[in-house]
């Protein structure tokens, strides 16, 4: 079953009488479960691509289906509700709150969830442990190695147990050795059920995904399932 | 998101910035503090005129001359005014005129100090009648004795002193029977008297007291009075009185039209009256200066938040892409703007609080009135609520920007 289907999606910026096209009607479906790269150089589109499939932004024209559910007609509330439910995301700049610990910053999903408040403490020892970073939980994350913030925003991703994790470039601010580790810790989310739908520019990084989707100037270029597919991704072993 | 996390993500987001915090929420604690002061020393000095109005008696009436004065510049005319005179007394003692006065005294103020042996010393001096003070106000002779009709009768060049006067003057010997110099003027001293404190607008304890008909003949050179003093039989007669009073003068003085009156009359109640307006539309001004105050504080208040909502533009664009929606973000930042204001209200009034303390203790303790400190609860009361006011108005704008962000938007933001 799609989780994701979009059909001839197109996006426009309008700025200084200027119009820029960064999508030009781009159409593909994603299954449930399934770990999809989106590369691409600069410009083409793939991290508007990502943003609009991840409800951040709204698309020009073309239609939308998440869960076989046009989504256009969908209220701000109602997109924030799913994104709370169903997504979650990993971003290149980690986007962690300097001034919360490594705690709250996994715990912010859940305060604007309907879990129940009980249950929080678990949900978040869980996606801390899930990371191996359970030693640091108390820290704040200025304390934290660049590779060990990326996996509090990992932990952070997987904290509401989302359907989709929407990762975008997320080894980009990283050294190899830690860019892989976040690598296996985003296949093993794959591997343990998530949809993840990952945007890159490194080949190495892409190869992570079973299906690599290429754009270009705002449209599919090559669509291709992916014959050179890390598999080895254990990481921690219990 | 439930209040009690939006409560701490408030504090967090308040604490963050300390220094740029404490010094926002100054304007508030100002404007807080300051309607606390007033209310409270405004509350105070209300008792403190009060209670020397109670203490003037509720069955006493005071004749002044001039019209009835509606400003401060009016006061002064009255103490030039001349209508008074020997004649509206005998008129005003007549029992078929004011049958229900049971004494009358006239007053007359002398300007300037008294002396003894090279001491010097400025109390105030009054012609009237010591027998009329003494059963009006309570105070007692410690020594000597209370001139009384005779002496007036006699323009005698007596004095009864207060005890302070005494004390400043003659320190621990003996007074009766020496003689004071008031302009130039050997005045006997036949009376000293007991301390008493603050009665009625003066101190008896401060009070030099000579016949009024010594004063003017031979201090003033005057043939009016400042003011004439009756007592009542009782107080439910003093509104009967005063009408009797307004018609005998005017009758003495050939009036017809009351608002040609050359004098006026003074009753405890009125005075009461005329003291709470004063005391209410003084609040009501200042207060109206301190609500400019914190219309600047919260102005202050307005600006931080709008640099917050700027500096925290990406931790927005986060919390919406985590799922938070514009309401959620709109509380977050209406609470913090709430929340700051809200400390600021309560430093203010716990400063306030303080500060009104320490007023009403160097008036008790250093200037020896009788100030009752009252804590001033309902200005605290309004004061929270004032301050979460502010914090509500001064905070909906920044916290609007904030949650109209778009989180892709927010989320560049560099």
């Amino acid at each position: 079953m799609d989780i994701i289907s979009v059909q001839n999606l197109k996006k426009s910026f309008e700025g200084e009488g200027v119009k820029t096209n960064a999508l030009c009607g781009v159409t593909l479906n994603i299954k449930k479960g399934e770990f999809v790269s989106i590369m691409g150089p600069s410009g083409s589109g793939k991290s508007t691509l990502l943003q609009i499939l991840g409800f951040l932004d709204r698309h020009t024209k073309g239609e939308y289906f998440f869960e076989g559910k046009k989504i256009d007609e969908y209220s701000d509330e109602e997109l924030a509700k799913i994104r709370n439910e169903k997504m979650g995301f990993i971003f290149q700049t980690f986007n962690l709150l300097q001034r919360y610990s490594v705690f709250d910053n996994v715990k912010l999903p859940l305060l604007y969830s309907s879990v129940d408040e009980k249950k929080w403490n678990d949900l978040v020892f869980g996606a801390i442990d899930a990371v191996g970073l359970s030693h640091r939980i108390q820290h704040s994350p200025s304390r934290l190695s660049g590779g060990e913030r990326q996996r509090v925003a990992i932990a952070r991703a997987l904290v509401n147990n989302p359907d989709v994790v929407f990762a975008d470039e997320p080894t980009g601010n990283l050294d190899s050795k830690n860019g892989e580790q976040v690598m296996k810790l985003i296949s093993d989310l794959n591997k343990k059920g998530h949809t993840v739908v990952l945007v890159t520019h490194e080949t190495y990084t892409a190869n992570y995904a079973e299906r690599i989707i290429t754009l270009q100037d705002g449209k599919i270029t090559s669509d291709i399932k992916n014959k050179n597919q890390v598999k080895d991704t254990k990481l921690f072993k219990k | 998101m439930k209040l009690k996390h939006n409560i701490k993500t408030a504090y967090l987001g308040v604490t963050t910035h300390k220094g740029r915090s404490f010094l926002t929420l100054l304007g508030i604690v100002i404007g807080i503090a300051s309607i606390m002061v007033i209310i409270s020393i405004g509350k105070g000095a209300e008792t403190l005129i009060l209670n020397q109005i109670n203490s003037m008696g509720a069955d006493t009436i005071v004749v002044r001359p001039g019209k009835e004065p509606k400003g401060p510049t009016d006061i002064a005319d009255t103490l030039f005014a001349d209508s008074l005179k020997a004649r509206d007394i005998s008129f005003l003692k007549n029992k078929s005129n004011v049958p229900y006065l049971e004494k009358i005294a006239p007053v007359v103020v002398i300007p300037g100090s008294v002396s003894y042996a090279g001491e010097t010393y400025r109390p105030q001096i009054f012609g009237w009648s010591a027998e009329f003070m003494e059963e009006m106000f309570s105070v007692y002779p410690q020594e000597g004795y209370i001139f009384g009709e005779s002496e007036i009768k006699e323009k005698a060049s007596v004095a009864v002193i207060g005890s302070k006067v005494k004390k400043e003057l003659f320190g621990e010997s003996n007074a009766v029977g020496r003689y004071i110099k008031i302009k130039n003027r050997k005045f006997r001293v036949v009376g000293v008297l007991a301390p008493r404190g603050q009665v009625a607008f003066f101190n008896p304890d401060e009070t030099v007291v000579v016949p009024y008909t010594t004063a003017q003949n031979y201090l003033l050179g005057i043939d009016y009075f400042h003011e004439i003093m009756i007592k009542t039989k009782g107080p439910e007669f003093v509104d009967r009185t005063v009408q009797d009073i307004k018609d005998t003068l005017r009758e003495s003085h050939n009036i017809t039209n009351p608002d040609k009156d050359d004098f006026f009359v003074v009753t405890q109640k009125g005075l009461v009256k005329q003291v709470s307006s004063i005391m209410n539309a003084l609040t009501v001004f200042l207060s109206s200066v301190v609500a400019v105050a914190l219309v600047v504080g919260g102005v202050g208040v307005m600006n931080i938040m709008l640099v917050s909502v700027t500096e925290r533009t990406r931790e927005i664009g986060l919390r919406k892409a985590l799922g938070a929606t514009k309401k959620d973000i709109l509380v977050q930042f209406l609470i913090e703007a709430i929340l700051l204001t809200v400390v600021g209200g309560v430093i203010g009034m716990l400063f306030g609080a303080f500060l009104s303390f320490l007023i009403g203790y160097v008036l008790k303790n250093v200037m020896l009135l009788d100030w009752v400190f009252v804590f001033p609860l309902s200005a605290a009361i309004l004061g929270f609520f004032v301050s979460a006011f502010l914090g509500l108005l001064f905070g909906i704008y920044p916290a609007k920007q904030a949650s109209e962000k778009s989180p892709m938007e927010a989320l560049r933001y560099e």
